[in-house]
């Protein structure tokens, strides 16, 4: 979300140029006016090469680089994409996020506002996701070097006691389930991406997963066999990666897979299957099947995720292959993407 | 998404299938024209859905797969020029030319933008008056009003950086070159639902009588492909052969005037080469005299260099119904998306492509088949 709360500090310069990657004196002006007093925890303000923390369980470790554009899209920006991305890949390997790092490539030229924006909502969102942001970087490149903000994150969790989550676990018979409608991220940055906007309200699905699945493994524990987030490549290339690590079978009911109207909508016109659309506040559980109703039963019960479904089982069939059955009676295989998605001519 | 659903609704599909497997009780042989068609047949499942006394067979109509290597070589050298920014619909980059495709030109440093609509192609040489921008105008009858249309603003705009490199082809032409050839089995065809919204059904008529073949006008939904289907099934069993509209919500007898004009006004026809059937007279658009500035083969200098075509590829087989995608030896195998041996493995509209991806061959998914 874009927060507008936070008035910018009194800078003496409007755009950020290679000097403040210089490590220099506008190098600590950036970084104390602006990144240190926002982001400010006992760690950062040390102002060391790293961060010391005292870590007493089993970890989970992640990285992650965001290079999004437009950097502003509706429903976030890249750095809510930064946070979340990151507490999102830990919540997967069920751990609850506490420590992140923080670098930034900034192209020269960027106004400083934008920076500041960015800024602001990366502090808003490790504030909702209960994390720290306790070590980072920022380097400038010449301008046509970069494209205005790259971010990196890397983040620490503490993997909760009764998490057992590995691909090894799955089998035949577990339930497929889907938190939330499919390719909102994806279709709200195409719809301001230069040469292709189109009106429309939809909204990109950033948020944080780590809470919801972090009550789930409590209520669930080692019922739940396995969770990825659907980012890049959109839920097709993230079960056709399961199906293919298992080799056991994946079919899909295209019935039962959410999906809003106005996002259909956007995706016919764009020629895009919404099951290859990025999403970045979604995640699919592999449950057991004893489990699986009271799961999602109990995800439906949370705020904003009313629409989460069984979409599918794992079956011994077709190993190493996605079937969806779909909403006409077939049947098709939903393949893996030889490339980036393409829009077709017609 | 009105006018989508009521065309996906459940239980009209269950409807004209259980029609279908009452009526369609002799062997035939319909060819959907449209590779949009096809997409649709085999994305949805409804081939295995289909009665087995019906035979469908994937017709020509992916323009991404009939364009000939030689024109893809030429986009990509036309991308190459340090003037040029080269503007295209998205799925022509994944295209292998004789050395590599538009998406690898790209990466070396090519100014390539992947757009929607050829007006925007259109703005962007308004926007950069020290590049040339040329829009690569593939398609059939359905693209070419826009395609025509950009060359129409860009000359009344007084622009004069921009041209297109056109690879338009024509319909009916094609179903005429399959029917005569002696070989084919096509019974029935269901006619290109787009292709006709802007052309009518007029065209159609001769070849209705003369090759004594029902042409059902289709759509792209399952409920539109079981229907036209479902008409030609019944005008084979009646012995008919009359062009009929399935379509009607979109396509008219006469089409669409205003953008035959258009079309008119820039294009001319000619003879075309067709990747996988080779060359079909009058089956093409070029841009005419009028307008030769806009047209990037005159404006760069192009001669088209005639590349040979594999000659493992059985499309032609395929496209008059002798044989399925998987009965090609080198389907799946030496002939993928990613390397493609001919044209119906090229676009996932093409027949092959469209089997490769969504339903792979009886060896490699018992389930699917």
């Amino acid at each position: 979300m874009m927060h507008t709360s936070c008035p910018i500090p009194k800078f003496d310069f409007d755009i950020i140029t290679l000097a403040h990657g210089s490590g220099g004196l506008l190098t600590q002006r950036l970084l104390e006016w602006g990144v240190f007093d926002l982001l400010k925890n006992d760690a950062l303000l040390q102002q060391h090469d790293g961060a010391v923390l005292e870590v007493e369980q089993k970890i989970a470790f992640s990285t992650d680089s965001y290079v999004v554009a437009p950097i502003f899209f509706p429903g976030g920006t890249i750095g809510d994409l930064a946070v979340n991305g990151t507490v999102n890949d830990l919540s997967m390997c069920g751990a609850a996020p506490r420590y992140l790092s923080l670098a930034f490539i900034l192209e020269e030229g960027l106004p400083v506002l934008d920076f500041w924006k960015v800024l602001v909502s990366i502090r808003d969102a490790a504030q909702k996701a209960g994390v720290m942001i306790v070590t980072g970087d920022t380097k400038v490149v010449e301008k046509g070097k970069g494209d205005q903000i790259f971010i990196n994150t890397s983040g620490i969790g503490y993997v909760h006691p009764k998490a057992y989550i590995h691909h090894q676990r799955i089998e035949p018979g577990d339930r497929i389930i889907l938190s939330g409608p499919v390719a909102n991220h994806g279709i709200a940055i195409m719809s301001r991406r230069e040469g292709l906007e189109f009106e429309t309200t939809i909204e990109s699905d950033t948020r944080n997963l780590n809470i919801i699945t972090q009550q789930l493994i409590e209520a669930f524990g080692d019922a739940i066999h396995f969770m990825r987030d659907p980012t890049r490549g959109g839920v097709a290339t993230v079960l056709n990666e399961t199906a293919r690590q298992t080799n056991w079978g994946i079919t899909l009911q295209q019935q039962a897979i959410p999906l809003e109207e106005q996002v259909e909508g956007a995706c016919e016109m764009l020629g895009l299957d919404p099951l290859y659309v990025a999403n970045e506040g979604l995640f699919l559980a592999v449950v057991n099947r004893q489990s699986a109703n009271a799961f999602v039963s109990m995800l439906k019960a949370e705020k904003g995720f009313e629409q989460a479904a069984i979409i599918g089982t794992i079956v011994e069939e077709h190993p190493g292959t996605v079937v969806l059955h779909n909403k006409a009676g077939g049947r098709s295989v939903v393949p893996f993407l030889t490339g980036e998605q393409l829009p077709r001519i017609c | 998404m009105k006018y989508l659903n009521e065309y996906r609704n459940p239980e009209l599909i269950q409807h004209y299938l259980t029609e279908l497997h009452k009526r369609a009780l002799k062997p035939c042989t319909i060819m959907e024209v449209c590779g949009g068609q096809t997409h649709s047949l085999v994305k949805n499942g409804i081939l295995e859905l289909l009665p087995p006394a019906i035979t469908m067979v994937h017709g020509p109509g992916c323009p991404v797969c009939v364009t000939p290597v030689s024109i893809i070589d030429e986009a990509i050298f036309l991308s190459e020029q340090p003037e040029v920014i080269l503007c295209s619909y998205g799925d022509m980059l994944r295209v292998p030319g004789t050395q590599k495709s538009l998406l690898e030109a790209k990466a070396a440093g090519a100014d390539i933008r992947i757009l929607y609509s050829p007006l925007e192609a259109v703005s962007l040489a308004a926007q950069h008056p020290d590049k040339e921008v040329v829009f690569f105008a593939v398609g059939f009858e359905t693209t070419a009003p826009a395609n025509a249309l950009s060359v129409v603003m860009a000359h009344k705009q007084g622009i004069h950086n921009y041209s297109i490199l056109a690879s338009q082809v024509l319909v009916p032409p094609a179903m005429v070159a399959l029917l005569n050839d002696p070989e084919n089995r096509i019974d029935a065809f269901l006619a290109a639902g787009h292709v006709c919204t802007i052309m009518g059904t007029d065209a159609y008529e001769p070849i209705a009588r003369k090759y004594k073949k029902p042409i059902v006008v289709t759509g792209f939904e399952p409920v539109d492909l079981l229907q036209g289907i479902l008409k030609a099934v019944v005008q084979l069993e009646q012995g008919l052969n009359q062009v009929e509209n399935q379509y009607s919500r979109i396509v008219t007898t006469e089409g669409n005037r205003k953008a035959q004009e258009t079309i008119d006004a820039v294009f001319s026809v000619q003879d075309r080469n067709w990747r996988g059937l080779g060359s079909i007279p009058q089956s093409g658009y070029e841009v005419n005299e009028q307008y030769q500035h806009y047209n990037a083969r005159m404006k760069f200098q192009l001669h088209e260099q005639q590349v040979e075509e594999e000659r493992v590829c059985i499309s032609g087989a395929i496209m008059k119904g002798l044989k399925k995608p998987f009965e090609c030896p080198h389907f799946g195998k030496a002939c993928q998306p990613q390397h493609p041996l001919g044209a119906p493995m090229v676009s996932s509209e093409g027949a092959c492509a469209a089997y490769y991806h969504y339903q792979p061959s009886k060896q490699q998914t018992p389930h699917l088949s």
